[in-house]
């Protein structure tokens, strides 16, 4: 426990990272307690009113309580990310191994895909795709479209990083000791790679949620879901900030500024964590 | 004679979360002018430390903590940045190990020469250029159009000779080489140790040999020390090691070598290299010390002359 | 560099058009519905005065791509259509075609991310470069943490903050567009210091997040060759700092800089549609945000398909310039 301590007061950004994140929950947790998430709907309360003791946040033009749409709109934000970052690095993951571990071609195949991805700008297909389909996005259909194209870097990075370990010397040991293929993945490959894991997931939910409040932004997202980047297009729909309606745009943009942070510092922590010499030669 | 190259009390320490590590402890050594020394030592040992420390090149968290080295009379702790800048290559020039890539890529060869003319002082117009890397290139055995290649073009014993004339352009007083042949075939490994012993003798210089082939010290050098856990802990003729080694680890060195032709690794000695980090009290060898006694294993023994230009460091030599 | 390395090159581009093309082909099919056709009829059902050229080319894309046409001869003749760079009209301006709409489009967007990401690549990779070397001033590490910050930001939510401070608290700076309002287009110099005075905002948040990200990965690098076995030995020749610092150094570390700047470069005319959608900039951004609006997809296909290229593009010039940066390039076969 005190070594943990000293541990966090040597990694200060995965203690700020965290901090953040927490912070952010405590505030979804506790405002589900205060205030009503129906008044996050269309024509709840009155329109356009700036901060007040009643409406903290302010209210939109189509009479939303702004608190009450960050309150039920930034888990919806996050369950994106987490639900795209999530399948993007599962699917990487098994499919780094897969390369990794048996090389020849099937490392070929998907590097190759992997690669060309890569190249093409996510946020383009992204638009394809979502424009495609007829009728608008749910959020868990939102959710599958940015994960589309999530697994692409995981299994990029991830591959290298199995290959790094499998020169190593205690894989070479296991091989020789008669252990099968996927048991040294599971007992031997597996434990060395989970901070490393954890950091590219985390980076994953964070690039998810960002191609996720682009295709929002853009007016392909979910059209009644309350979500960050929603709110955004209606600031820029509304023209608030011309008209000078701060309040609408200052809370998403406080929040999501908070998520980048939060996920960005403990993506540099867990990196911190997962391959110490960075921070020496820092 | 006076010496060229004097060492005394040299340690060098690396900061560690869990206290100190010694890499060199207490080192002193003469080196004579025109001498080929040889380090040896199992890798861990403190030699390419040590080796680095004589250029004052050890970067943070290593430390060089107390001794004097001094090249020529002049004590190089006291000389500035500047003035020690100078003296790596004009006055102690190092030969990389065979290993390593210790040309830049993409750079070509004439060009890392011109660096190192240029930065010291020396203004060289294109032609006079030329010449000096031709006629540095064929000290080495090395044909001219060398010169403006690319590193990757060159094989490995190439790049070898390459990095030699680099370390030789200044006529330097003395030349570490840190295993300048590891990694290299043994055919190849020959040829650069025999131009390497070619241009010392060509300079008059002064060569420390560091490196881990008994056989290969027992064919070139004059004097051999043996380092173990930062601690030199034998120094003697080479002639005298390989025939009255006086610490248990020289001897155990020694007899491990094969007994025919007397070439080959360091292998056989019973049990393992200590972690520099946390050594046994005492004599740091006593673990696998087959004379091992109580003394040992509290009392550090001194470094003491044991014969005429033979010392070493143990409680029965 | 052998010619057979060219012309593997150029099959990848090829190779990527042709995947570009193919997307944006299938992609829209995926959903069981031809969208295209269902917008087309849309607009035609509106009227109005381009009622019969709206009406003209339902006829034409029912003949070419209609359901009683099998897929391959519809993929067919979509190919044909790339190849002749025809990307049909507009559906929602009707008599003004995409090539059009898209080549007006393209010099803002390449203007304004060309100049943001030539600037930042200078600059970041300059302050990472320093940011990794010991000799550098102390004060410079306090630019680390909110390089970072800045850099885990995205585009255009800096935007939106900066254009609240700088355009809408003190006007120093037009909040909106391209150029000012009934400025009438010209060379003269004072609608190039409008031009200039519209293009800052967004550039400079453009910018102040890139930068960070610029230097964040050069120090990287930096970090990674500065422990180099040739920046050893160069300090063993007793090479000056500055030396061992650019020609060693700096010198290797960049080469994967470059890669990156090429591949940036490449993503120019989609780096930053929502910088231009937030600040009504009349870039490809703006243009691909006003055609998803409007549902015009022939628009949408002809943007991505453009950018796509472009990027294609860039690979294949970095491809082809690379060797000479580094000399092992044109050795190694990959």
């Amino acid at each position: 426990m005190q070594g943990l301590l000293r541990y966090f007061r040597r990694n200060l950004s995965l203690v700020v990272g965290s901090a953040m994140l927490l912070f952010l929950l405590a505030f979804i947790v506790i405002g589900h307690f205060i205030v009503d998430v129906e008044d996050a709907r269309a024509l709840s309360v009155r329109p356009l009113q700036p901060p007040s003791w009643r409406y903290p946040f302010g209210t939109d033009r189509q009479g939303r309580d702004l608190l009450a749409v960050m309150v039920a709109g930034t888990p919806l934000t996050l369950q994106i990310g987490f639900i795209a970052g999530i399948l993007g690095v599962g699917i990487g993951t098994v499919l780094a191994f897969v390369a990794a571990y048996y090389r020849g071609w099937a490392d070929t195949i998907i590097r190759g895909i992997a690669d060309i991805g890569l190249t093409v700008p996510g946020l383009l297909v992204l638009i394809i795709i979502a424009v495609g389909i007829p009728g608008g996005l749910s959020v868990n259909q939102m959710a599958l479209v940015v994960a589309s194209l999530a697994w692409l870097n995981p299994t990029r990075t991830i591959r290298a990083q199995v290959l790094s370990l499998r020169e190593r010397g205690y894989v070479e040991i296991a091989r020789m000791s008669g252990m099968s293929g996927p048991a040294i993945i599971v007992l031997e490959l597996m434990p060395n790679l989970l901070p490393y894991l954890a950091a590219t997931l985390v980076n994953a939910v964070s690039g998810a949620i960002l191609a996720s409040i682009g295709l929002e932004v853009l007016g392909l997202g979910p059209i009644d879901a309350p979500t960050l980047g929603m709110t955004l297009y209606w600031v820029n729909f509304n023209a608030a900030m011309i008209n000078g309606w701060w309040w609408w745009w200052l809370a998403p943009t406080t929040i999501i500024v908070l998520v980048f942070l939060g996920l960005f510092f403990v993506t540099v922590g867990l990196d911190e964590y997962a391959n110490p010499r960075l921070r020496r030669s820092a | 004679m006076n010496a060229i190259l004097k060492v005394e009390g040299l340690k060098v320490e690396f900061d560690h979360p869990l206290g100190a590590v010694k890499a060199v402890d207490d080192v002193s050594f003469a080196l004579q002018p025109g001498e080929r020394l040889g380090l040896a030592g199992e890798s861990g040992s403190g030699k390419s430390t040590m080796a680095l420390s004589l250029l004052r090149m050890i970067k943070p968290p290593g430390r060089i903590t107390a001794g004097r080295v001094s090249l020529d009379g002049t004590e190089l702790s006291a000389l500035d940045h500047e003035a020690m800048r100078h003296l790596r290559l004009a006055g102690i020039a190092m030969v990389p190990q065979g290993s390593m890539n210790s040309l830049n890529p993409v750079i070509r060869i004439k060009a890392q020469f011109a660096d190192a003319f240029r930065d010291h002082g020396l203004k060289l117009s294109s032609a006079e250029l030329d010449a000096r890397v031709a006629e540095l290139l064929r000290t080495v055995g090395l044909r001219p159009h060398v010169a403006d290649l690319y590193p990757h073009e060159l094989s490995g014993g190439m790049k070898q000779r390459a990095c030699i004339a680099i370390a030789i352009c200044l006529r330097p007083k003395v030349i570490i080489a840190d295993e300048p042949t590891s990694a290299l075939d043994v055919v190849v490994q020959r040829q650069v140790m025999e131009t390497l012993a070619r241009v010392q003798r060509d300079l008059g210089c002064a060569i420390i040999l560091v490196g881990h082939d008994m056989g290969l010290m027992a064919q070139f050098v004059d004097r051999l020390g043996v380092m173990y856990a930062g601690r030199l802990v034998e120094l003697a003729p080479i002639a005298e090691i390989i025939t009255r080694p006086r610490h248990p680890y020289t001897q155990a060195l020694i007899s491990s070598l094969p007994s025919l032709e007397k070439r080959g690794a360091m292998q056989g000695i019973p049990g393992l290299a200590p972690l520099l980090r946390d050594l046994p009290p005492g004599c740091a060898f006593h673990p696998r010390c087959p004379r091992a006694e109580a003394r040992c294993t509290t009392e550090k023994p001194a470094v003491r002359e044991v014969a005429p230009n033979q010392q070493a460091a143990c409680h029965f030599a | 560099m052998h010619l057979i390395d060219i012309l593997r090159r150029c099959g990848v581009f090829v190779l990527i058009v042709w995947l570009a093309a193919s997307l944006n082909f299938f992609l829209p099919k995926l959903s069981g519905q031809d969208p295209v056709r269902t917008k087309l009829l849309q607009q035609a059902q509106l009227g109005g005065y381009v009622q019969q050229g709206i009406d003209e080319m339902v006829k034409v894309y029912e003949t070419r791509f209609g359901l009683d046409r099998p897929l391959w001869q519809q993929y067919l003749s979509y190919l044909g259509d790339v190849v002749r760079g025809d990307f049909n009209f507009s559906i929602a301006n009707y008599p003004r075609t995409v090539w059009d709409m898209i080549a007006e489009s393209i010099p803002w967007t390449v203007g304004l991310l060309g100049m943001t990401t030539l600037l930042s690549f200078v600059i970041g990779t300059i302050l990472g470069a320093l940011l990794a070397w010991p000799r550098a001033p102390r004060w410079m590490a306090w630019l680390m943490p909110p390089l970072w910050a800045l850099h885990a930001i995205p585009f255009f939510l800096l935007g939106l903050i900066l254009m609240y401070l700088l355009a809408f608290q003190v006007q120093w700076l037009p909040i909106f567009g391209g150029y000012s309002m009934g400025a009438v287009p010209s060379l003269s110099v004072a609608f190039v210091l409008d031009i200039i005075r519209h293009a800052t905002l967004p550039a400079l948040s453009i910018i102040l997040v890139a930068v960070g990200g610029w230097a964040l990965s050069m120090r990287g690098m930096m970090v990674t060759t500065m422990g180099e076995d040739y920046v050893v030995f160069a300090e063993g020749k007793g090479l000056r700092s500055l030396t061992i610092f650019s020609r060693y150094c700096l010198r290797n570390a960049i080469l994967p800089q470059i890669t990156a700047l090429a591949l940036a470069l490449g993503q120019i005319l989609s780096g930053a549609v929502l910088v231009e959608v937030i600040f009504g900039y009349p870039g490809i951004g703006t243009l691909l945000y006003q055609a998803i609006r409007e549902n015009d997809h022939f628009l949408i296909q002809g943007i991505v398909f453009t950018v796509i290229v472009s990027l294609g593009l860039a690979t294949l010039l970095l491809d082809l310039v690379y060797p000479l940066l580094d000399p092992r390039i044109s050795y190694r076969r990959t």
